[in-house]
């Protein structure tokens, strides 16, 4: 693992809380790592699972949702959505060979804005410690590819004699 | 017999039963022979590979392939084939998009092998011999192919131009696909063969406000036959499945498995019907939420059951050649 990895991390921030939580943190001047990427959404309660596969399939090293606070949300129960998703998620994502570092769901206020940066900054260090996200591409392909090439080659040379002697 | 259709079957990752279910269109076989000359069908009638590469490209018209690509083998068969083929199927599930031995990309080739040739208790294998690709035997070199990292769908090799879905696909499915084949009668190139709606959109169980208090297997209960499974607490795969498999499981009282793949709109299988299964849990903090979850058995083994090698995860193109 290179010394020098940065993260990338896909932030899902839902507007009314969150994201402003973010922007608070930005207009106060704090200081947090700036791997994060942050994407605006109208509720945490949108965020489905492809999305997080998604972002993981284009490369990121992690993923953090965060939503308003249970009972703060602007639409009454959108949250709530977010919640029972969560360890539906967190379960498929270790089954499936994703370390449970990469994917994180929090709930962050407006006024939380030192929260956030603390959060960001703790899963960039977790993520740091495992190092970057391998895609599920398999084999080294280059090498299959050319261990493949060869053995067609053999059987194709070995067809191709028989057939220039009986001809 | 210069017109007949050219036809090959082929299986690989997969467990035979599309090939017997081609047999299972009863009386149609007899059409389908007919209709067409087989010029490769390894588990019927004995063909060698040599004859195949004497093919010329295009001399085929229509290629059945069944089964997901988990060896060196496998992969060249389907490059071959596609390379002779005018039209190539990806047959039932696990062509389409890995099906059950799919689900071995959920453990790395290594883990596979040691259950296998290690540490199951039958088994003794005290030089530790694993499989090799090339063998010195006394009459010489063997080579042998190579098992993949992981499973790929047909897809994610070579084009694919339509998809026959099921596990495996019905006598009614396979008969459509047939059919629409012989008379040149074809859908737009990438259509799956099957119905556009989902499972639930066709389903005629009793549904009212769904909620799942605890998961369930289907073993733990018998299922009131009136009444949405997932409202008894079963993972019925309906809400992401396509339909067009004339709803054998859910007629029998089983939850639907999801074998006709995802629906028309769904791009996920898994992660959908997780997002489906999350919205009707009847929970309402984290707490609850986390422990209703953990009665689920198998979260990913469920969702992506015949799916996983094509879930995002997973939806590569295999590179190489």
């Amino acid at each position: 693992m290179s010394e020098n990895f940065e993260p990338k991390i896909l932030g899902i921030l839902c507007n009314w809380c969150s994201y402003a939580g973010a922007d608070l943190a930005g207009t106060s001047r704090l200081k947090y790592p700036a791997n994060i990427r942050i994407v605006r959404v109208m509720c945490s309660g949108r965020v489905e699972p492809t999305l997080i596969l998604k972002a993981f399939q284009e490369g990121a090293d992690g993923v953090l949702v965060s939503g308003c606070h249970p009972g703060d949300c602007h639409y009454v129960d959108g949250n709530i959505k977010t919640l029972r998703r969560t360890p539906l998620i967190s379960r498929l994502l270790t089954q499936i060979g994703i370390e449970p570092e990469r994917f994180k769901q929090v709930w962050v206020s407006a006024s939380e804005g030192e929260k956030f940066g603390k959060i960001v900054e703790q899963m960039v260090e977790d993520i740091k410690k495992i190092g970057p996200y391998q895609k599920k591409t398999g084999d080294a392909l280059d090498t299959v590819a050319h261990e493949v090439y060869q053995s067609t080659k053999e059987v194709a040379a070995t067809g191709e004699e028989g057939g220039s002697h009986c001809g | 017999m210069a017109n007949k259709l050219k036809l090959a079957i082929y299986w690989a990752a997969a467990c035979g039963g599309c090939d017997v279910a081609i047999l299972d269109t009863d009386e149609k076989i007899l059409n389908i022979a007919e209709a067409a000359d087989i010029v490769l069908w390894p588990i019927a009638m004995d063909f060698k590979y040599e004859d195949l590469y004497k093919m010329e490209p295009g001399s085929i018209d229509v290629c059945l392939y069944n089964g997901a690509v988990r060896t060196s083998e496998q992969e060249e068969l389907a490059r071959a084939l596609r390379d002779r083929s005018n039209v190539m199927v990806a047959f039932g599930a696990c062509a389409s998009w890995g099906g059950i031995p799919g689900l071995a990309n959920l453990v790395t080739r290594e883990e596979i092998f040691n259950t296998v040739y290690k540490e199951t208790v039958t088994t003794i294998n005290e030089d530790d011999i694993r499989p090799a690709t090339n063998y010195q035997g006394s009459h010489g070199e063997l080579h042998l192919p190579k098992i993949y990292d992981r499973v790929w769908s047909l897809d994610q090799v070579v084009d694919v131009d339509y998809y026959v879905p099921g596990c495996p696909p019905t006598p009614e499915t396979i008969w459509t696909a047939v059919e629409a084949i012989v008379t040149g009668n074809l859908p737009p190139k990438g259509s799956v063969i099957g119905g556009t709606k989902s499972l639930c959109d066709t389903c005629e169980r009793e549904k009212t406000e769904k909620k799942i208090t605890q998961f369930k297997r289907p073993f733990e209960i018998i299922a009131d036959p009136k009444k949405c499974l997932l409202e008894q607490g079963l993972v019925c795969c309906g809400p992401v499945t396509r339909d067009g498999c004339g709803h054998r499981c859910t007629n029998n009282n089983m939850p639907c498995r999801g074998c006709y793949g995802p629906s028309e709109k769904v791009n996920d299988q898994g992660a959908r019907l997780l997002n489906a299964i999350a919205s009707i849990m009847d929970v309402k903090d984290e707490k609850s939420a986390a422990e209703l979850a953990a009665t689920w058995e198998d979260p990913a083994g469920t969702a992506y059951r015949f799916g996983l090698p094509k879930s995002l995860i997973f939806d590569y193109k295999k590179g190489g050649k």
